[in-house]
Protein backbone atom coordinates (compact mmCIF):
# COMPACT_ATOMS: atom_id res chain seq x y z
CA UNK A 1 0.00 0.00 0.00
CA UNK A 2 2.77 2.35 0.98
CA UNK A 3 4.57 1.48 -2.20
CA UNK A 4 1.47 2.24 -4.24
CA UNK A 5 1.13 5.72 -2.77
CA UNK A 6 4.83 6.37 -3.21
CA UNK A 7 4.70 5.39 -6.88
CA UNK A 8 1.66 7.53 -7.55
CA UNK A 9 3.25 10.44 -5.80
CA UNK A 10 6.13 10.36 -8.29
CA UNK A 11 3.75 10.09 -11.23
CA UNK A 12 1.57 12.89 -9.89
CA UNK A 13 4.53 15.16 -9.28
CA UNK A 14 5.96 14.52 -12.75
CA UNK A 15 2.64 15.20 -14.44
CA UNK A 16 2.19 18.36 -12.42
CA UNK A 17 5.66 19.67 -13.29
CA UNK A 18 5.13 18.94 -16.97
CA UNK A 19 1.76 20.69 -16.96
CA UNK A 20 3.23 23.75 -15.26
CA UNK A 21 6.08 23.94 -17.77
CA UNK A 22 3.70 23.40 -20.67
CA UNK A 23 1.29 26.11 -19.59
CA UNK A 24 4.07 28.55 -18.75
CA UNK A 25 5.85 28.26 -22.09
CA UNK A 26 2.60 28.20 -24.10
CA UNK A 27 1.74 31.53 -22.51
CA UNK A 28 5.13 32.97 -23.43
CA UNK A 29 4.79 31.71 -27.00
CA UNK A 30 1.28 33.12 -27.28
CA UNK A 31 2.56 36.49 -26.13
CA UNK A 32 5.53 36.54 -28.52
CA UNK A 33 3.34 35.37 -31.39
CA UNK A 34 0.82 38.15 -30.78
CA UNK A 35 3.59 40.72 -30.63
CA UNK A 36 5.46 39.61 -33.75
CA UNK A 37 2.66 38.47 -36.04
CA UNK A 38 1.53 41.92 -37.28
CA UNK A 39 5.15 42.86 -38.03
CA UNK A 40 5.72 39.60 -39.87
CA UNK A 41 2.56 40.01 -41.96
CA UNK A 42 3.52 43.56 -42.81
CA UNK A 43 7.04 42.68 -43.88
CA UNK A 44 5.73 39.76 -45.92
CA UNK A 45 3.37 42.06 -47.79
CA UNK A 46 6.24 44.49 -48.40
CA UNK A 47 8.46 41.69 -49.63
CA UNK A 48 5.69 40.60 -51.98
CA UNK A 49 5.35 44.09 -53.38
CA UNK A 50 9.13 44.39 -53.81
CA UNK A 51 9.00 41.16 -55.76
CA UNK A 52 6.18 42.41 -57.98
CA UNK A 53 8.09 45.64 -58.52
CA UNK A 54 10.93 43.66 -60.07
CA UNK A 55 8.75 42.66 -63.01
CA UNK A 56 6.70 45.84 -63.48
CA UNK A 57 7.97 49.33 -62.87
CA UNK A 58 6.29 51.61 -60.42
CA UNK A 59 5.69 54.18 -63.15
CA UNK A 60 3.05 52.20 -64.99
CA UNK A 61 0.54 51.80 -62.20
CA UNK A 62 -1.02 53.80 -59.40
CA UNK A 63 -3.41 51.30 -57.86
CA UNK A 64 -2.98 49.20 -54.74
CA UNK A 65 -1.25 46.37 -56.57
CA UNK A 66 -1.18 43.89 -53.69
CA UNK A 67 -4.96 44.02 -53.33
CA UNK A 68 -5.80 44.14 -56.99
CA UNK A 69 -5.83 40.59 -58.26
CA UNK A 70 -7.84 38.00 -60.08
CA UNK A 71 -8.04 34.42 -58.90
CA UNK A 72 -6.62 31.95 -61.34
CA UNK A 73 -7.96 28.39 -61.07
CA UNK A 74 -5.59 25.45 -61.68
CA UNK A 75 -4.84 25.14 -65.38
CA UNK A 76 -2.49 23.45 -67.80
CA UNK A 77 -0.81 26.65 -68.98
CA UNK A 78 0.44 28.04 -65.68
CA UNK A 79 0.63 24.55 -64.13
CA UNK A 80 -0.73 25.74 -60.80
CA UNK A 81 -2.26 23.09 -58.60
CA UNK A 82 -4.23 25.46 -56.41
CA UNK A 83 -5.94 28.79 -57.01
CA UNK A 84 -3.27 31.50 -57.33
CA UNK A 85 -3.41 35.25 -57.57
CA UNK A 86 -2.73 37.13 -60.79
CA UNK A 87 -1.98 40.76 -59.99
CA UNK A 88 -3.49 43.47 -62.16
CA UNK A 89 -1.68 46.80 -62.41
CA UNK A 90 -3.88 49.75 -63.35
CA UNK A 91 -3.26 53.38 -64.16
CA UNK A 92 -6.28 55.72 -64.08
CA UNK A 93 -8.45 52.58 -63.90
CA UNK A 94 -7.06 51.25 -67.15
CA UNK A 95 -5.22 47.92 -66.99
CA UNK A 96 -1.58 48.50 -67.85
CA UNK A 97 -0.05 45.18 -66.91
CA UNK A 98 -0.70 41.83 -65.31
CA UNK A 99 1.67 39.74 -63.28
CA UNK A 100 1.33 36.00 -63.59
CA UNK A 101 3.06 33.27 -61.68
CA UNK A 102 4.00 30.36 -63.88
CA UNK A 103 5.67 27.07 -63.14
CA UNK A 104 8.20 24.96 -64.95
CA UNK A 105 7.66 21.45 -63.60
CA UNK A 106 10.59 20.08 -65.59
CA UNK A 107 13.59 21.89 -64.18
CA UNK A 108 16.77 19.91 -63.64
CA UNK A 109 15.85 19.39 -60.01
CA UNK A 110 12.23 20.07 -59.36
CA UNK A 111 9.83 22.84 -60.06
CA UNK A 112 10.86 26.37 -60.99
CA UNK A 113 8.47 29.20 -60.14
CA UNK A 114 8.63 32.27 -62.34
CA UNK A 115 6.94 35.64 -62.09
CA UNK A 116 6.11 37.21 -65.46
CA UNK A 117 4.98 40.80 -65.93
CA UNK A 118 3.05 41.34 -69.18
CA UNK A 119 1.76 44.66 -70.50
CA UNK A 120 -1.68 45.12 -72.04
CA UNK A 121 -0.33 44.47 -75.55
CA UNK A 122 1.20 41.17 -74.53
CA UNK A 123 4.84 42.23 -74.32
CA UNK A 124 6.96 40.96 -71.46
CA UNK A 125 7.88 43.72 -69.03
CA UNK A 126 10.02 41.60 -66.79
CA UNK A 127 10.64 38.08 -65.54
CA UNK A 128 12.01 36.75 -62.28
CA UNK A 129 12.62 33.27 -60.97
CA UNK A 130 11.14 33.28 -57.49
CA UNK A 131 11.82 29.70 -56.47
CA UNK A 132 14.10 27.01 -57.80
CA UNK A 133 16.40 24.23 -56.67
CA UNK A 134 18.76 24.14 -59.63
CA UNK A 135 22.35 23.08 -59.04
CA UNK A 136 24.42 25.89 -57.51
CA UNK A 137 27.02 27.02 -60.01
CA UNK A 138 25.34 25.32 -62.96
CA UNK A 139 21.61 25.84 -63.35
CA UNK A 140 21.21 28.67 -60.90
CA UNK A 141 22.14 31.37 -63.42
CA UNK A 142 18.38 31.78 -63.91
CA UNK A 143 18.34 33.49 -60.51
CA UNK A 144 18.80 37.26 -60.73
CA UNK A 145 21.23 37.09 -57.81
CA UNK A 146 23.53 34.90 -59.91
CA UNK A 147 23.25 36.51 -63.32
CA UNK A 148 21.40 38.71 -65.75
CA UNK A 149 20.17 35.87 -67.93
CA UNK A 150 16.54 36.05 -66.82
CA UNK A 151 16.30 39.56 -68.32
CA UNK A 152 16.66 38.31 -71.92
CA UNK A 153 12.90 37.82 -72.10
CA UNK A 154 12.09 41.49 -71.62
CA UNK A 155 10.16 42.93 -74.61
CA UNK A 156 9.54 39.53 -76.16
CA UNK A 157 5.97 38.68 -77.06
CA UNK A 158 4.03 36.08 -78.99
CA UNK A 159 3.88 38.54 -81.90
CA UNK A 160 7.58 39.27 -82.25
CA UNK A 161 8.71 35.75 -81.41
CA UNK A 162 7.15 32.83 -83.25
CA UNK A 163 6.22 29.67 -81.42
CA UNK A 164 9.27 27.87 -82.85
CA UNK A 165 11.57 30.62 -81.63
CA UNK A 166 10.50 30.06 -78.03
CA UNK A 167 13.44 27.72 -77.48
CA UNK A 168 17.14 27.81 -76.75
CA UNK A 169 19.50 28.59 -79.62
CA UNK A 170 20.66 24.99 -79.66
CA UNK A 171 17.10 24.01 -80.64
CA UNK A 172 16.94 26.74 -83.34
CA UNK A 173 15.24 29.10 -80.92
CA UNK A 174 15.97 32.71 -80.11
CA UNK A 175 17.21 32.53 -76.54
CA UNK A 176 20.71 32.18 -75.14
CA UNK A 177 21.54 29.60 -72.49
CA UNK A 178 24.54 28.46 -70.49
CA UNK A 179 26.06 25.27 -71.80
CA UNK A 180 25.92 22.51 -69.24
CA UNK A 181 22.52 23.58 -68.00
CA UNK A 182 20.32 23.54 -71.07
CA UNK A 183 17.52 21.65 -69.35
CA UNK A 184 17.02 24.51 -66.92
CA UNK A 185 16.85 27.13 -69.67
CA UNK A 186 14.47 25.00 -71.77
CA UNK A 187 12.11 24.59 -68.83
CA UNK A 188 12.10 28.32 -68.06
CA UNK A 189 11.52 29.31 -71.69
CA UNK A 190 8.56 26.93 -72.05
CA UNK A 191 7.02 28.17 -68.81
CA UNK A 192 7.29 31.83 -69.86
CA UNK A 193 5.88 31.03 -73.28
CA UNK A 194 2.93 29.27 -71.64
CA UNK A 195 2.32 32.29 -69.44
CA UNK A 196 2.05 34.49 -72.54
CA UNK A 197 -0.36 32.03 -74.14
CA UNK A 198 -2.44 31.99 -70.95
CA UNK A 199 -2.49 35.77 -71.02
CA UNK A 200 -3.67 35.78 -74.63
CA UNK A 201 -6.43 33.27 -73.94
CA UNK A 202 -7.67 34.96 -70.76
CA UNK A 203 -7.03 38.65 -71.17
CA UNK A 204 -10.73 39.50 -71.28
CA UNK A 205 -11.09 38.25 -67.72
CA UNK A 206 -8.21 40.46 -66.68
CA UNK A 207 -10.04 43.51 -67.98
CA UNK A 208 -8.16 43.96 -71.25
CA UNK A 209 -10.40 44.30 -74.26
CA UNK A 210 -8.12 44.56 -77.25
CA UNK B 1 35.45 28.94 -14.17
CA UNK B 2 35.37 31.62 -16.86
CA UNK B 3 38.74 30.61 -18.26
CA UNK B 4 37.78 26.95 -18.32
CA UNK B 5 34.61 27.71 -20.22
CA UNK B 6 36.60 29.70 -22.77
CA UNK B 7 39.23 27.01 -23.32
CA UNK B 8 36.71 24.17 -23.37
CA UNK B 9 34.27 25.90 -25.67
CA UNK B 10 36.74 27.29 -28.15
CA UNK B 11 39.28 24.48 -28.28
CA UNK B 12 39.42 21.51 -25.93
CA UNK B 13 35.73 20.56 -26.19
CA UNK B 14 34.86 22.46 -29.36
CA UNK B 15 31.38 21.30 -30.47
CA UNK B 16 32.29 21.36 -34.16
CA UNK B 17 35.69 19.68 -34.21
CA UNK B 18 35.96 17.66 -30.98
CA UNK B 19 32.49 16.78 -29.73
CA UNK B 20 31.15 16.53 -33.28
CA UNK B 21 27.66 17.29 -32.12
CA UNK B 22 25.12 19.18 -34.16
CA UNK B 23 26.67 18.28 -37.48
CA UNK B 24 23.47 18.56 -39.51
CA UNK B 25 23.37 22.36 -39.68
CA UNK B 26 27.17 22.55 -39.60
CA UNK B 27 27.33 20.64 -42.83
CA UNK B 28 24.20 21.92 -44.50
CA UNK B 29 24.39 25.66 -44.04
CA UNK B 30 28.09 26.41 -44.38
CA UNK B 31 28.12 27.25 -48.07
CA UNK B 32 29.33 30.77 -47.34
CA UNK B 33 30.82 32.81 -44.50
CA UNK B 34 27.66 34.82 -44.04
CA UNK B 35 25.46 31.72 -43.73
CA UNK B 36 27.83 30.11 -41.24
CA UNK B 37 28.10 33.27 -39.19
CA UNK B 38 24.33 33.84 -39.12
CA UNK B 39 23.47 30.32 -38.02
CA UNK B 40 26.40 30.38 -35.60
CA UNK B 41 25.08 33.49 -33.91
CA UNK B 42 21.52 32.13 -33.75
CA UNK B 43 22.71 28.82 -32.27
CA UNK B 44 25.00 30.56 -29.82
CA UNK B 45 22.14 32.74 -28.67
CA UNK B 46 19.86 29.75 -28.16
CA UNK B 47 22.55 27.84 -26.25
CA UNK B 48 23.17 30.82 -24.02
CA UNK B 49 19.55 31.33 -23.02
CA UNK B 50 18.79 27.59 -22.91
CA UNK B 51 21.67 26.95 -20.51
CA UNK B 52 20.98 29.93 -18.32
CA UNK B 53 17.24 29.35 -18.11
CA UNK B 54 17.46 25.65 -17.36
CA UNK B 55 20.18 25.93 -14.72
CA UNK B 56 18.03 27.92 -12.21
CA UNK B 57 15.10 25.51 -12.52
CA UNK B 58 17.20 22.33 -12.45
CA UNK B 59 16.07 21.47 -8.88
CA UNK B 60 12.39 21.49 -9.84
CA UNK B 61 12.79 19.15 -12.76
CA UNK B 62 12.14 15.51 -11.83
CA UNK B 63 14.93 13.29 -13.06
CA UNK B 64 12.56 10.91 -14.88
CA UNK B 65 11.19 13.52 -17.25
CA UNK B 66 14.12 15.90 -17.51
CA UNK B 67 14.74 15.32 -21.22
CA UNK B 68 11.15 16.07 -22.35
CA UNK B 69 11.18 19.19 -20.19
CA UNK B 70 14.54 20.33 -21.55
CA UNK B 71 13.26 19.81 -25.08
CA UNK B 72 10.11 21.75 -24.22
CA UNK B 73 12.15 24.68 -22.93
CA UNK B 74 14.56 24.61 -25.87
CA UNK B 75 11.72 24.35 -28.40
CA UNK B 76 9.91 27.28 -26.82
CA UNK B 77 13.07 29.40 -26.80
CA UNK B 78 13.88 28.54 -30.41
CA UNK B 79 10.34 29.42 -31.47
CA UNK B 80 10.72 32.78 -29.75
CA UNK B 81 14.03 33.35 -31.54
CA UNK B 82 12.49 32.21 -34.83
CA UNK B 83 9.53 34.59 -34.54
CA UNK B 84 11.75 37.48 -33.45
CA UNK B 85 14.20 37.01 -36.31
CA UNK B 86 11.30 36.78 -38.75
CA UNK B 87 9.80 40.00 -37.40
CA UNK B 88 12.89 42.11 -36.82
CA UNK B 89 15.56 40.72 -39.14
CA UNK B 90 13.78 39.50 -42.22
CA UNK B 91 16.85 39.18 -44.48
CA UNK B 92 18.51 36.98 -41.88
CA UNK B 93 15.35 34.89 -41.70
CA UNK B 94 15.43 34.47 -45.45
CA UNK B 95 19.06 33.38 -45.43
CA UNK B 96 18.61 30.79 -42.67
CA UNK B 97 15.06 29.67 -43.42
CA UNK B 98 14.30 26.20 -42.13
CA UNK B 99 17.56 26.00 -40.18
CA UNK B 100 16.36 28.24 -37.35
CA UNK B 101 13.53 25.91 -36.22
CA UNK B 102 15.96 23.04 -36.71
CA UNK B 103 18.19 24.42 -33.94
CA UNK B 104 15.77 22.58 -31.63
CA UNK B 105 17.01 19.28 -32.95
CA UNK B 106 20.64 20.33 -32.85
CA UNK B 107 22.02 17.86 -30.33
CA UNK B 108 24.71 20.25 -29.11
CA UNK B 109 22.04 22.39 -27.43
CA UNK B 110 20.48 19.48 -25.57
CA UNK B 111 23.90 18.00 -24.87
CA UNK B 112 25.12 21.11 -23.07
CA UNK B 113 21.87 21.48 -21.15
CA UNK B 114 21.92 17.84 -20.09
CA UNK B 115 25.62 17.52 -19.31
CA UNK B 116 26.32 20.98 -17.94
CA UNK B 117 23.41 23.27 -17.13
CA UNK B 118 21.42 20.60 -15.30
CA UNK B 119 24.33 20.08 -12.88
CA UNK B 120 25.84 23.55 -12.48
CA UNK B 121 24.85 26.99 -11.17
CA UNK B 122 23.50 29.64 -13.49
CA UNK B 123 26.55 31.79 -14.19
CA UNK B 124 28.90 28.94 -15.21
CA UNK B 125 26.08 27.52 -17.33
CA UNK B 126 25.71 30.84 -19.06
CA UNK B 127 29.45 30.92 -19.81
CA UNK B 128 29.31 27.35 -21.01
CA UNK B 129 26.47 28.11 -23.43
CA UNK B 130 28.17 31.28 -24.63
CA UNK B 131 31.57 29.77 -25.34
CA UNK B 132 30.37 26.42 -26.65
CA UNK B 133 28.18 28.43 -29.00
CA UNK B 134 31.06 30.71 -29.92
CA UNK B 135 33.27 27.69 -30.59
CA UNK B 136 30.64 26.25 -32.92
CA UNK B 137 30.21 29.65 -34.53
CA UNK B 138 33.95 29.83 -35.33
CA UNK B 139 33.88 26.40 -36.91
CA UNK B 140 30.86 27.39 -39.02
CA UNK B 141 32.61 30.57 -40.14
CA UNK B 142 35.87 28.83 -41.05
CA UNK B 143 34.10 25.99 -42.84
CA UNK B 144 31.87 28.51 -44.63
CA UNK B 145 34.95 30.49 -45.62
CA UNK B 146 36.73 27.45 -47.02
CA UNK B 147 33.72 26.35 -49.03
CA UNK B 148 32.87 29.82 -50.28
CA UNK B 149 36.46 30.52 -51.36
CA UNK B 150 36.86 27.22 -53.19
CA UNK B 151 33.32 27.05 -54.52
CA UNK B 152 32.69 30.60 -55.66
CA UNK B 153 36.06 32.34 -55.42
CA UNK B 154 34.64 34.95 -53.05
CA UNK B 155 34.66 35.69 -49.34
CA UNK B 156 32.09 37.56 -47.26
CA UNK B 157 29.66 37.84 -50.17
CA UNK B 158 26.08 38.54 -49.18
CA UNK B 159 26.94 40.35 -45.94
CA UNK B 160 24.99 43.38 -47.10
CA UNK B 161 21.88 41.26 -47.69
CA UNK B 162 21.85 40.02 -44.12
CA UNK B 163 23.48 42.72 -42.03
CA UNK B 164 22.51 45.86 -43.92
CA UNK B 165 23.63 47.91 -46.90
CA UNK B 166 26.54 49.45 -44.98
CA UNK B 167 28.51 46.23 -45.36
CA UNK B 168 28.23 45.95 -49.14
CA UNK B 169 31.94 46.75 -49.43
CA UNK B 170 33.26 43.79 -47.46
CA UNK B 171 32.69 41.25 -50.20
CA UNK B 172 35.97 40.12 -51.76
CA UNK B 173 36.10 38.65 -55.22
CA UNK B 174 39.38 36.83 -55.74
CA UNK B 175 39.15 35.91 -59.39
CA UNK B 176 37.66 37.78 -62.30
CA UNK B 177 36.72 34.70 -64.23
CA UNK B 178 36.08 31.81 -61.89
CA UNK B 179 33.77 29.06 -62.96
CA UNK B 180 33.51 27.69 -59.42
CA UNK B 181 34.54 24.44 -57.83
CA UNK B 182 31.16 22.84 -57.47
CA UNK B 183 32.22 20.07 -55.13
CA UNK B 184 32.99 22.56 -52.39
CA UNK B 185 29.48 24.00 -52.44
CA UNK B 186 27.67 20.67 -52.64
CA UNK B 187 27.20 18.47 -49.53
CA UNK B 188 30.36 16.34 -50.08
CA UNK B 189 32.39 19.53 -49.83
CA UNK B 190 31.03 20.03 -46.33
CA UNK B 191 32.18 16.58 -45.21
CA UNK B 192 35.60 16.99 -46.82
CA UNK B 193 36.02 20.48 -45.42
CA UNK B 194 35.07 19.42 -41.91
CA UNK B 195 37.38 16.41 -42.17
CA UNK B 196 40.29 18.67 -43.10
CA UNK B 197 39.44 20.99 -40.22
CA UNK B 198 39.31 18.13 -37.70
CA UNK B 199 42.58 16.75 -39.07
CA UNK B 200 44.20 20.15 -38.62
CA UNK B 201 42.95 20.45 -35.03
CA UNK B 202 44.18 16.94 -34.20
CA UNK B 203 47.55 17.68 -35.80
CA UNK B 204 47.98 20.80 -33.71
CA UNK B 205 46.91 18.92 -30.58
CA UNK B 206 49.39 16.12 -31.21
CA UNK B 207 52.29 18.44 -31.78
CA UNK B 208 51.94 19.89 -28.30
Amino acid sequence: MNNFIKKNKIVGRTVLVMIIFGVFFSTILQFVYNETNPIILKSEAEAKERLLLQVVSKKIYNNDLINSYIEIPPNQRLKNKAVIKGYVAKKENKVTAVILETRAPNGYSGEIKILVGIDAEGNILGTRVIKHQETPGLGDYIDINKGEWINIFTASSLKNTSQLEWAVKKDQGKFDYMSGATITARAVIVAINEALIYFKENKLEMGIDV
Amino acid sequence: MFKEAVIDGLWKQNPGTIQLLGLCPTLAITTSVVNGLSLGIATMFVMMIANSSISPIRRFVPDEVRVPIFILVIAALVTVVDLSIHAFAEPLYKALGIFIPLIVTNCIVLARVESFASKNPTLPSFYDGLFMGLGLCFVLIILGGMREFLGQGTLFSGFDLVFGEALSGVSINFFDEYSGFLLAILPPGAFLGLALLIALVNWIDQKE
